[in-house]
C-alpha cells in the first residue's frame, strides 16, 4: 500500500481544498493517521474510498475521543537581563489547548485486503460546533457507530439517515463518554404520573373545610 | 433548552392500506417484538410493521444490556480490563481474551512465547466450534425445532466448556490470557484429553449434518430467505460468517496472519447465494476448517515457557500512542481500539463489537419476508447482546 506521504500528495490534486496532515503516533506498532478538516472530510473520504489504487471499501471501525481543555505547560528557554548581565532562565510557560471531539475511522480494503488507513475529524470544541460531515452514505457500516458516537460523545453528524440515540434510552440527557460527564445521583428517579394526578385530586377533593 | 436534545424516535406512521380505487383494505400493523421474546437471543427488540404477515418495516432496538464498558475500560488499569472482556461476548471469552491481549501487546511490544501462541489458537478454534454448534442449535429452535437440535449442541460444547474450566478454572468467564501470554499452561493430560474431543467432533457433526442439511424443512425455510447481497455485505462492514456467506474472501486468520495462523493448513469456505442456508453451511464448515487446525495444532504444540518474561502484571504503564488490533472472532472481527497516554489506565478504550455492527442491515434482510422468517433471519446473524450493548 501507499504510504501516507504518498496519499497526502494525491490528495492535494483530487480534493485541492482539504486541508490534510499526517498525525504521528508513539507507539511504534501503530499506524499514524491522516487529520482532514471537518468541511472536506466527506470529499477525502469519498476519494479514499473510490481511488482505484486504495479502494479502502470496508469502514471497520467508528469512534469517538474526547479531548477536553487542557493546559500543557513547557519548559522553554528564555533570555533575560538579570543584574545587567543577560542569562539564559528557564522559564514555564502554560498554553491553554482548547478541547474538542475527535471522530477515528478505521478504513480497510477488503478487495486489495490492505489496510488501515486511519482518518480523523475533530470538531471546532465540544459545547456549540460539534457537527461533522456523516460517512454513512458512503459506507453503511458506519450507521450504527456513528449513532453511537453521537450518543455517548454528542457529535452531531450531518447528513446522517438516522441519528438517534442507540445504547442510552431516548430521553436520556447528557453524553455519558465525556470525560467530564458525572452520573445525576438520583439515576433511578423517572417522573410518574402519581405527582400530577395527586395535584388534580386535589382540586376534586377539597381538603379545606369551609366554615 | 438542550441544544443536544436527541430527537424523539421517529414514531411509525400506522396508514390504512388502500387499493388502487381507493377502498380500504385494512391497516399495517406495528408489532414491538420483544425485549422479552425467546426467539430474539436476549433482550432485543424489533420495531416491526407488518402488512398481514409481510414485513415493511423493521428496526432493531437495544441497549437493555448497556453498562458503558468502554467506560468502565477507561478507569480501570489495563489488565483489569481482562475480565470484563469476558462478558462482551459471553460465549467466545477466549477469542475476546486474545483479542484485547493482542492488542495490548501491539501497544507494549510484547511477544509472545511459541507454547502460549499454539495454546491460544486451540482455545480460540475451540470456542469458535462451541460457538457454531450452539448457534445452529439456537437456530433450527429459531425455526420450531424445540429443545431437541439445541440440546444435541448443547450437550457438545459442555464437552468444551469442560476443557476450559480444567484449564482456567470457570466455564464460560475464562478469563484465561494476559499481555504476553497465557495465564497457566496446559498439561499432556488435557491435550489427550482434548485430542479425543476434537476426534469425536467430527462424528458428531456427521450426525447434525444428516439430521439438518438435507432436512426438507430446514431447505424450505432457509434457502433464498434473507439474501445479503455481497456488494451491502462490503459496504456495511458485516464481517465473519455472514460475510463469507455472501462469497466475500475475508478472514483475519488468512489476511492479518496474526498469531500463528500462518502455519496451518485450512481453507476458507465461501457461500454463494448470501441466504440463511449459506450462512448455515459456512458454519458447518468452518467447524471442519477448525478440527483440522485443532488437529495441527495438537500435533505440533512445542514445550516451553508460557509467558513472555519482560511482561509486567503490576505496573503496567505501555508508552503513549494508539493501537487498533483485531481478530477473527466467531461472530466476526472482534477488534479493540485504545489508546495510552502514559498512565496504568488507557486513555480510551474501545470494541469494535461484531455482532453489534452486523446488525446493520437486519433490516434489508428482512423486508418483504414473512414475521416468522424475520425470527430465522436474526438467528443466522448470530448476535449476542452482551457485546451489542456493551
Amino acid at each position: 500500500m501507499e504510504t501516507l506521504e504518498q496519499i497526502q500528495t494525491r490528495l492535494a490534486a483530487a480534493v485541492p481544498s482539504a486541508k490534510v496532515e499526517i498525525l504521528a503516533n508513539d507507539c511504534a506498532a501503530g499506524e499514524r493517521s491522516l487529520l482532514v478538516d471537518a468541511a472536506n472530510g466527506f470529499a477525502v473520504a469519498k476519494f479514499l474510498r473510490d481511488d482505484a489504487q486504495l479502494l479502502l471499501d470496508y469502514c471497520s471501525n467508528v469512534t469517538g475521543i474526547d479531548w477536553p481543555d487542557k493546559e500543557i505547560t513547557e519548559k522553554i528557554k528564555v533570555k533575560q537581563t538579570v543584574d545587567g548581565v543577560e542569562k539564559e532562565v528557564e522559564e514555564v510557560k502554560k498554553t491553554l489547548r482548547p478541547g474538542y471531539l475527535e471522530v477515528v475511522y478505521h478504513l480497510y480494503s477488503m478487495t486489495l485486503k490492505h489496510g488501515p488507513i486511519v482518518l480523523r475529524l475533530r470538531t471546532g470544541n465540544r459545547a456549540d460546533q460539534t457537527h461533522l460531515p456523516s460517512l454513512t452514505p458512503l459506507w453503511r457500516g458506519a450507521e450504527f457507530q456513528e449513532r453511537e458516537v453521537y450518543d455517548l460523545y454528542g457529535v452531531l453528524f450531518d447528513g446522517h439517515p438516522d441519528l438517534r440515540r442507540i445504547l442510552m434510552w431516548d430521553e436520556f440527557e447528557g453524553f455519558p463518554m465525556r470525560r467530564d460527564y458525572l452520573a445525576p445521583d438520583d439515576f433511578e428517579y423517572e417522573p410518574t404520573p402519581h405527582d400530577e394526578v395527586l395535584e388534580a385530586a386535589k382540586k376534586h377533593y377539597p381538603t379545606e373545610v369551609k366554615a | 433548552m438542550n441544544t443536544f436534545a436527541p430527537q424523539a424516535a421517529k414514531s411509525f406512521a400506522v396508514k390504512p392500506k388502500l387499493d388502487p380505487s381507493g377502498e380500504e383494505l385494512g391497516e399495517l400493523l406495528e408489532v414491538s417484538m420483544g425485549p422479552h421474546h425467546p426467539s430474539t437471543h436476549g433482550v432485543f427488540r424489533m420495531d416491526v410493521v407488518l402488512d398481514g404477515e409481510k414485513v415493511v418495516k423493521l428496526k432493531p432496538v437495544f441497549g437493555y444490556l448497556h453498562r458503558n464498558h468502554e467506560k468502565i475500560g477507561e478507569n480501570i488499569s489495563y489488565l483489569a480490563s481482562m475480565p470484563y472482556t469476558d462478558r462482551l461476548d459471553y460465549f467466545c471469552s477466549m477469542t475476546n481474551n486474545w483479542a484485547y491481549a493482542l492488542t495490548v501487546e501491539k501497544l507494549a511490544g510484547l511477544a509472545v512465547p511459541e507454547r502460549a501462541e499454539y495454546i491460544r489458537v486451540i482455545m480460540a478454534e475451540l470456542t469458535r466450534l462451541q460457538n457454531h454448534t450452539c448457534l445452529i442449535g439456537f437456530f433450527v429452535q429459531d425455526m420450531g425445532a424445540l429443545g431437541t437440535p439445541m440440546m444435541y449442541a448443547f450437550r457438545e460444547r459442555e464437552k468444551i466448556l469442560d476443557l476450559f474450566e480444567e484449564v482456567s478454572g470457570a466455564r464460560m468467564m475464562c478469563n484465561y490470557m494476559r499481555f504476553g501470554g497465557v495465564r497457566v499452561d496446559v498439561n499432556d493430560e488435557w491435550i489427550a484429553k482434548t485430542k479425543k474431543v476434537v476426534a469425536d467432533y467430527s462424528k458428531f457433526l456427521d450426525e447434525f449434518g444428516t439430521f439438518l442439511t438435507e432436512n426438507e424443512i430446514v431447505l424450505a425455510r432457509t434457502q433464498f430467505v434473507g439474501v445479503l447481497p455481497k456488494d451491502l455485505a462490503i459496504n456495511a462492514s458485516i464481517t465473519g460468517p455472514m460475510l463469507r456467506a455472501a462469497g466475500v474472501n475475508y478472514d483475519l486468520r488468512k489476511v492479518d496472519k496474526y498469531g500463528i495462523y500462518s502455519r496451518f493448513n485450512f481453507q476458507v469456505p465461501l457461500g454463494e447465494h448470501g441466504d440463511i442456508y449459506d450462512r448455515y453451511m459456512i458454519r458447518v464448515l468452518e467447524m471442519r476448517e477448525s478440527i483440522k487446525i485443532l488437529d495441527q495444532a495438537l500435533r505440533d504444540i512445542p514445550a516451553g515457557p508460557v509467558m513472555d518474561p519482560k511482561a509486567k502484571l503490576r505496573g503496567f504503564r505501555p508508552k503513549a500512542g494508539e493501537v487498533y488490533g483485531r481478530v477473527e472472532g466467531p461472530k466476526g472481527e472482534l477488534g479493540f481500539y485504545l489508546i495510552s497516554d502514559g498512565s496504568p489506565n488507557p486513555y480510551r478504550y474501545r470494541v469494535r463489537p461484531p455482532s453489534f455492527i452486523n446488525l446493520t442491515i437486519l433490516e434489508d434482510m428482512c423486508l418483504g419476508h414473512n414475521i416468522s422468517d424475520a425470527v430465522v433471519i436474526l438467528g443466522s446473524v448470530d448476535i449476542v447482546l452482551g457485546e451489542v450493548d456493551r
